[in-house]
């Protein structure tokens, strides 16, 4: 595992917060997912190793758990609220739009490598529907024109990194 | 009669300008006095006011918190737990986030009045994957409180020790079910454990008494710790005592989160003169009362029958909008209070679609333990979503019926009755609209926006 030094000590201290180890699990497979970017076979293990478990013990949490994933996804994630509320207010309309956007289908990854559009239960933010979360923030009220402006924020800042 | 005005117990400072989430804040406002005082006293002189002010957890049940509280095994010598449930993630509701947004701290002063009152040493805030901001918050809170000794070791030389530590979920809705929460924190899958035996308050974590409440109720406790139990059950009314926070969405004018005294306000008085009533152009037609699982309530229809007004027996005659928005009323007319959130739809919803939205929830959500509810859950999507997709027959109803009626009562935990309520509940009041819907279907315009 080629973890960065700060998460290896994240990881560290987070272990001692429980009486049992294996109650770091969740807290470890968070901060290899964010290190990462997604949980390979080999972070399973690491991880079992790491809390004195077999790696079936990890790979059963990342099977249960919707927001682990076994695969790399988009550098920028976008999750749009399915739940009854937010489709009320038109949140199947926003999560086509946001896949016209980008060309992809729901879980899968755009051609540029930039965006992976997910269609996912209740974001708890219900009386501003639709929401969506792009990475780690939540947009309220989304409508067409913020699809619009929130993807086109989007293309602008993947034009302004560096060509890898 | 108009409704009445708001009042801000817990939301005192929600969306209030210039207030921030810092400590320096909070300690300006008050903050942690309370707290202070709490410490000067017995812990068991705190279980007696959260006992006498009646307070009823918040998440779902509505089961009374002093209760809870007593069936704590004190006696086995093993280490008590506190786990705040911070998993909010019953559709409809979204009050803990504002908490933990805007004021982390009302949430963890409350917290340590509650580990105090039960000689808790450790307690955990399992806070849902899906708010990773909130998480942020609150362990800069914690760390802020640890600095000033309002948390950790030996808090204001009271000798009293108490860690609290933030734990992510990751996703999935079942956490909100003690003991499938506890599972979880354990580092497991979130199966929910079967009671008898595994009673939290007994075999909780680790196999140790263990209380969990729900963050609101938790921010109550801090404010019936001030005024005393006594004085608490002045808010509200008999039995449904406090404040209540619904937080209303979808179709009405003014959706959002509103605190009022408990059963003081209907909820005709809370959709049409709070929320503004329903959009231009459009009647209300149905609304769930207290999170997606709550049973619905279509507008026309009227719950007659007995109820307890002081100590008389009085007939009650009410309409959708005349119903008053606490446990027991919500309860008496078949439905619930539940987490407090309210689901409004218009006429422009076919309740078929609405349910099959619904029924995705549940069978994505279903643990998988048990075959009835793993299963029937799945059928439920299965058929909700074949009706509007593909081919709709008239026994489609029946057949619903027949698999929702299957599931509760036969699992290990209460989501078997929450995936089945809204089937079973949406077939009753809206039966006929589910018998013609293969014939409506060929007619009708596509939807304005799609629910499924």
């Amino acid at each position: 595992m080629n973890l960065k030094p700060a998460t290896l000590q994240q990881i560290d201290e987070v272990i001692t917060h429980y009486p049992v180890k294996r109650s770091a699990a969740l807290p470890l497979l968070h901060l290899v997912q964010e290190d990462a970017g997604w949980i390979s076979p080999e972070a399973m293990e690491w991880i079992a190793q790491k809390l004195g478990l077999q790696p079936i013990n990890v790979y059963e949490l990342v099977t249960f758990y919707p927001m682990f994933r076994q695969k790399p996804i988009g550098r920028r994630h976008i999750k749009v609220c399915r739940t009854l509320s937010c489709a009320l207010t038109g949140g199947y309309k926003v999560c086509e739009q946001f896949q016209r956007e980008f060309g992809c289908h729901t879980g899968g990854v755009s051609a540029d490598g930039e965006v992976t559009v997910d269609f996912v239960e209740c974001l708890a933010s219900c009386g501003t529907g639709p929401v969506v979360m792009i990475d780690d923030d939540l947009h309220e009220k989304v409508d067409a024109a913020k699809v619009k402006a929130l993807s086109d924020q989007i293309r602008t800042a993947a034009s302004g990194r560096p060509a890898p | 009669m108009p409704a009445p005005q708001q009042r801000r117990l817990i939301f005192a400072h929600i969306d209030e300008p210039g207030y921030s989430n810092d400590l320096a804040c909070y300690l300006r406002h008050g903050g942690y006095a309370v707290m202070k005082q709490a410490f000067a006293r017995k812990p068991e002189e705190l279980i007696d006011e959260v006992k006498k002010s009646g307070l009823r957890g918040r998440g779902g049940a509505g089961f009374p918190c002093g209760v809870k509280w007593t069936l704590v095994d004190r006696k086995s010598g093993k280490p008590i737990y506190l786990i705040v449930n911070a998993d909010e993630s019953e559709p409809g509701t979204f009050k803990d986030r504002c908490i933990i947004h805007q004021d982390p701290h009302q949430l963890i002063e409350g917290t340590m009045i509650s580990c105090f009152a039960n000689n808790v040493k450790q307690a955990y805030i399992y806070i849902r994957g899906e708010m990773p901001h909130g998480a942020r918050i609150l362990e800069k809170a914690i760390a802020e409180a640890r600095a000033a000794n309002l948390v950790g070791q030996n808090i204001l030389g009271s000798n009293y020790s108490c860690e609290i530590y933030v734990h992510r979920g990751a996703g999935a809705y079942i956490c909100g079910e003690e003991t499938g929460l506890i599972e979880s924190l354990e580092g497991k899958r979130a199966h929910p454990r079967i009671k008898p035996p595994y009673f939290p308050a007994v075999l909780g974590l680790y196999q140790c008494p263990t209380i969990v409440n729900n963050v609101e109720t938790l921010c109550h406790v801090k404010h019936i710790a001030d005024m005393g139990g006594e004085a608490y059950t002045k808010i509200g009314t008999p039995n449904n005592t406090g404040t209540r926070i619904f937080c209303v969405s979808g179709h009405v004018q003014r959706p959002g989160h509103y605190e009022f005294e408990c059963g003081r306000i209907t909820l005709g008085q809370l959709l049409n003169d709070v929320c503004g009533g329903p959009r231009p152009g459009r009647t209300f037609k149905a609304v769930i009362p207290g999170g997606s699982s709550a049973k619905i309530m279509r507008f026309g229809e009227r719950y007659k029958g007995k109820r307890k007004v002081g100590a008389e027996m009085v007939d009650y005659d009410w309409g959708v909008e005349d119903v008053p928005m606490d446990f027991d009323s919500l309860g008496m007319i078949g439905t619930m209070g539940g987490s407090g959130g309210v689901i409004v739809m218009d006429d422009s919803v076919n309740m078929v679609e609405a349910l099959a939205n619904i029924n995705a929830f549940y069978s994505h959500e279903s643990c998988g333990q048990c075959t009835p509810c793993r299963e029937g859950s799945l059928w439920m999507k299965k058929i909700t979503t074949r009706m509007v997709h593909g081919d709709a027959r008239e026994q489609d109803a029946a057949l619903l019926k027949g698999v929702a009626d299957q599931i509760p009562g036969r699992t290990i935990c209460a989501f078997g009755e929450a995936c089945s309520w809204p089937t079973q509940s949406f077939l009753a009041k809206f039966g006929d609209e589910f018998k013609n819907y293969h014939e409506m279907k060929k007619t009708a315009a596509p939807s304005a926006a799609p629910l499924i």
